[in-house]
């Protein structure tokens, strides 16, 4: 447990000076958490679980988007479930249900226990078809075809640069899309 | 899309930096000033008498008291913009304002006054007072929001709240530059209002426009 968050904001700390794949590994190692939580989110507020997944995509772009909040003198976690928290709130009164967040639903943090069946998220591909198109190319490039940032600038005759941007963007975009919708 | 090839995407965008909040809010606001501070030239102005007034010690205690207004909400709104921040003791910093207040209140009781009470809480431009703090905000409040809106306050309500306490502070700072009005029994009144007014404002907007 201990060990575990001290290797979380190790890595936080080496994502946020610049090292991609402490990131991913980062990342990879907070999603099974999360899944858990969201589950036991949804279970107690009455919803079905199999819907966890588009929580957990939605938590992890507000992750991305916002941790220049996170302050690297600081321990990783409660940053962390906060957010966590906030997303879980937000999907859980969009569907339709007023309903408070246990504080025990994070605090445990007992990762994902083996699930029967969980639906494919299905936000996040949604509002992708609703982005500009070369945001949408871009995005569409880095993540369904695991191309890298070269290889896409060179598919759709960019500079690398532009091809950064339009992916920022293009998060950015669609974490906005799925605030409002 | 599946989760791990949002998780690749994302670490793919991983060099994109985004500055602190502190940088935003602050790039905003002097973005945002120069339409309050216009507003304030082209309406009111500085008080022709402000040389004498200057020596006047509850002339200048009501820069103290907006100014530590701002600051206070300055530093409460940019711990807020942090998801794991918890108020608690931060929000006593606010008190300091209305502490400095307090103290000029009690001040202004032992010093003999040419006015009574009533007369000098009342003052002479209540009404232009609250309306002008009130206009004189908004360009700041829209300012604060927009660099706030770069941090992750889990309660967006609140931080819009103190965004609105940020921007009655400094547009208080304007105004208290043109009104004749010195004492601290007005300042608490009208000031007051006019704050609480923008604050309410404020929560109303960051409830919609803080959330992430």
């Amino acid at each position: 447990m201990r060990e575990r968050e001290d290797e979380w904001t190790g890595l936080m700390r080496r994502a946020i000076s610049g090292d991609s794949a402490a990131y991913h590994r980062l990342l990879k190692s907070v999603t099974p958490v999360l899944r858990a939580a969201a589950r036991r989110g949804l279970a107690r507020a009455g919803q079905p679980v199999d819907q966890s997944e588009d929580i957990v995509q939605d938590i992890l772009l507000a992750v991305h988007l916002k941790r220049h909040t996170w302050k690297t003198d600081a321990p990783f976690t409660p940053w962390l479930l906060a957010i966590a928290r906030n997303k879980l709130i937000d999907a859980l009164r969009r569907r339709g249900r007023r309903s408070f967040v246990n504080i025990d639903d994070f605090a445990e943090m007992i990762p994902s226990e083996p699930v029967a069946e969980t639906a494919p998220a299905s936000e996040v591909a949604a509002q992708l078809q609703s982005l500009p198109a070369r945001q949408r190319e871009v995005l569409q490039s880095i993540a369904v075809d695991s191309a890298s940032i070269r290889d896409t600038a060179t598919r759709f005759s960019m500079s690398e640069g532009a091809v950064r941007v339009a992916l920022h963007r293009g998060l950015a975009r669609l974490t906005a899309k799925l605030r409002e919708q | 899309m599946e989760t791990d090839q949002l998780i690749r995407t994302l670490a793919a965008d991983n060099t994109q930096r985004t500055r602190p909040v502190g940088f935003m809010l602050a790039l905003a606001l002097v973005a945002a000033a120069p339409v309050s501070i216009l507003m304030f030239f082209m309406t009111l102005g500085i008080r022709p008498d402000v040389m004498i007034a200057m020596r006047n010690p509850f002339f200048d205690l009501k820069f103290a008291v907006t100014l530590a207004l701002a600051i206070a909400a300055i530093v409460v709104s940019l711990h807020l913009s942090r998801p794991e921040a918890l108020l608690r003791g931060w929000a006593l910093l606010l008190l300091v304002p209305a502490g400095i207040l307090a103290i000029g209140i009690g001040g202004e009781m032992m010093v003999p006054q040419r006015l009574p009470m009533m007369a000098r809480l009342v003052g002479h431009n209540s009404r232009v007072c609250m309306l002008a703090i009130t206009l004189f905000s908004l360009p700041l409040l829209a300012g604060a929001l927009v660099g706030l809106r770069h941090g992750a306050p889990v309660r967006p309500a609140v931080t819009g709240a103190i965004a609105g306490l940020l921007s009655a502070g400094l547009a208080a700072t304007l105004y208290a530059s043109h009104c004749t009005d010195d004492s601290p029994l007005f300042v608490a009144t009208w000031y007051g209002i006019a704050t609480a007014l923008v604050a309410a404002i404020g929560a109303l907007a960051g409830s919609r426009v803080l959330r992430f």
